[in-house]
């Protein structure tokens, strides 16, 4: 459904997106984690032909966004991470704005506007002035607009920033209802529990360039080269980290004697790791636990966009 | 109904300008600043000057004066309604999605320039009523009014391009605004100016016995107040030819310039709106 080739955008001798290279398959829903200015919303903005590419290509359902970028725009629905609304229209005129403005016919429009103030669960403020509704149904009327045409794919840059638990709950539920609905989704969002939760793929974004991708467990395994060990000894401790300073594949250690224990990040394989801690028995050191911290997704991005610039 | 032919924006601009009653006080305030002016000049003429009636000649001269106030409104007004079309759009963060639509550029930006037009309009035929005093007294032919106002219509048209040319190259609303206002001062004074200059070098050099310079007839030709007057005095378009030596009535230069600029200006705002996206 989406096939980024090669895409790299540059402002002067700044590089936003480096020779990125994407697949995603019809009906998945894709999360884009990253830093900000880490090339999220560079390439939304080019897929959505808001932003032309310095150079490589992006296909939408088989149509370049170069070649035929009006072509893209009738298959995809937008929500920029900031929008404005006009606020002297209603709900309904806004959506009939918009919906006229893609070409349906009042027919059309007359049916499928009620539809989708049902689908945001916005259907008692069909009538409200836009101006008089809350952040979080601004959101989800800002998400029906984007839905107006009934495109295949979304790009939903940011959905559930600055709303309230109760509004971010609801926009997840809709955004679930349309993956149901078979809806290519594409999501950047720091809320990361949330995006691993929704998404099938993540594609985790560093400085303009795709550092891994894949479901979440695949994403913990590229990025996560390096595990932590808690190791608890029994008697001499400074003995037992001379000993694991000794191993080439274990880096960072650290003693805590009050609690009987050793940290260490080791980057050895399994059977790898099963020789060191046979050798360290054979040493005569009292291993009596070993546990591995787990990482969720939050401390791998905390960790992977340490230094990233805020921007 | 036709998608070209449709047009969503102008539809949308209508509804948010004649919504609110902010419209409706602009258009009475204007209308107030004309009875105020026409009122005016009936007592100056009549109660001030002693004489006590109204002379049908002096309905004319109302109606000139008129006429170059309704001009200089005009000139006023529209850079206000269409120096803010698109930057506006962009500062509220909704000119994204409008772009994202599948509407023409053309649409977008006739869209705009069409709903500023049409409140002119609505402005300018409230003020008839007013007009219709000088046909009380007589003096002034129903064509002479209709030119009057084919050429407001052209005026509002070439400067409502060139403020919506600024708003679509500039990113902040007061700029353009400013740019717009700039762009108005040179063509109300600065050709006046210039014309006047002209006068005095041409007649210098000549002195006194020769023929305008075409660069000075130029000047006159692009000035709205000059054409306003050509066109309602006869007397100050035959001495204007005189002096020019040129036989071309001043309206056929004010209207292929006035033109150039409109199309020139709505091209290249076109062209500038959406991003080309072969062009990184």
């Amino acid at each position: 459904m989406i096939d980024i080739q090669g895409l790299t955008k540059k402002y002067g001798s700044f590089t936003a997106l480096d020779h990125l290279d994407l697949k995603i398959e019809e009906g998945v829903v894709f999360g884009f984690v990253g830093a900000n200015g880490a090339g999220k919303s560079t390439t939304f903005s080019i897929l959505s032909t808001l932003l032309a590419p310095t150079s490589g290509n992006a296909y939408v359902n088989g149509i370049s966004v170069i070649e035929n970028p009006v072509a893209v725009r009738r298959q995809l629905g937008y929500m920029p991470d900031f929008f404005g609304v006009y606020d002297q229209l209603k709900a309904d005129e806004y959506l009939d704005f918009y919906a006229a403005s893609y070409g349906l016919s009042a027919a059309e429009r007359a049916t499928i506007i009620p539809e989708l103030l049902e689908l945001v669960n916005l259907t008692d403020k069909r009538y409200s002035y836009v101006d008089l509704l809350s952040r979080g149904m601004k959101q989800r009327l800002c998400l029906a607009r984007a839905l107006i045409h009934d495109p295949k794919v979304l790009i939903l840059d940011e959905p559930a920033s600055g709303l309230d638990p109760r509004a971010r709950t609801e926009m997840r539920d809709i955004l679930k209802h349309l993956k149901s609905m078979g809806k290519t989704i594409l999501i950047s969002s720091h809320i990361l529990p949330e995006l691993a939760e929704m998404c099938d793929e993540l594609g985790v974004l560093d400085n303009g360039k795709l550092i891994a991708q894949g479901n979440v467990a695949a994403i913990q395994a590229q990025l996560q080269a390096d595990k932590e060990l808690i190791v608890k000894v029994l008697g001499d401790l400074h003995k037992a980290v001379a000993f694991f300073e000794e191993d080439p594949y274990i880096t960072s250690i650290e003693a805590f004697p009050e609690k009987e224990t050793i940290t260490f990040l080791y980057r050895g394989t399994k059977e790898q790791q099963i020789q060191m801690l046979k050798q360290a028995l054979l040493a005569d050191i009292l291993i009596y636990s070993v546990n591995e911290e787990e990482k969720d997704l939050e401390d791998i991005f905390m960790s992977i966009t340490k230094g990233a610039g805020e921007s | 109904m036709n998608q070209k032919l449709n047009n969503p924006v102008l539809m949308k601009e209508l509804k948010l300008r004649f919504r609110f009653f902010k419209s409706i006080t602009g258009i009475m305030f204007y209308l107030g600043a004309m009875c105020i002016f026409v009122v005016g000049f009936l007592m100056i003429t009549t109660q001030f000057t002693g004489s006590g009636y109204f002379r049908p000649n002096q309905s004319y001269y109302l109606f000139i004066m008129l006429s170059v106030l309704q001009m200089a409104l005009v000139m006023f007004i529209t850079p206000g309604l269409t120096a803010g079309a698109i930057s506006s759009e962009r500062e509220k963060q909704t000119l994204n999605m409008l772009l994202m639509t599948t509407q023409s550029s053309w649409q977008i930006i006739l869209g705009k320039l069409m709903s500023s037009i049409a409140f002119l309009g609505l402005l300018l035929v409230a003020g008839l009523p007013i007009y219709s005093i000088v046909f009380l007294f007589g003096g002034v032919s129903p064509v002479q009014l209709i030119t009057i106002f084919f050429f407001y219509f052209i005026t509002m048209l070439a400067i409502g391009s060139i403020g919506i040319f600024f708003s679509t190259y500039t990113k902040r609303t007061i700029t353009s605004v400013i740019a717009t206002y700039g762009s108005m001062v040179f063509l109300g004074g600065f050709t006046a100016f210039f014309f006047y200059v002209g006068i005095i070098v041409d007649q210098t050099i000549m002195m006194g016995a020769g023929a305008l310079s075409p660069l000075t007839y130029f000047w006159a030709s692009i000035n709205p107040g000059a054409l306003v007057l050509s066109i309602l005095s006869g007397d100050i378009a035959g001495e204007l030819y005189d002096l020019a030596g040129i036989e071309v009535p001043l309206w056929i230069p004010y209207l292929i310039f006035y033109l150039a600029i409109t199309v020139i200006a709505l091209w290249l705002s076109v062209r500038k709106l959406r991003v080309n996206m072969k062009r990184g």
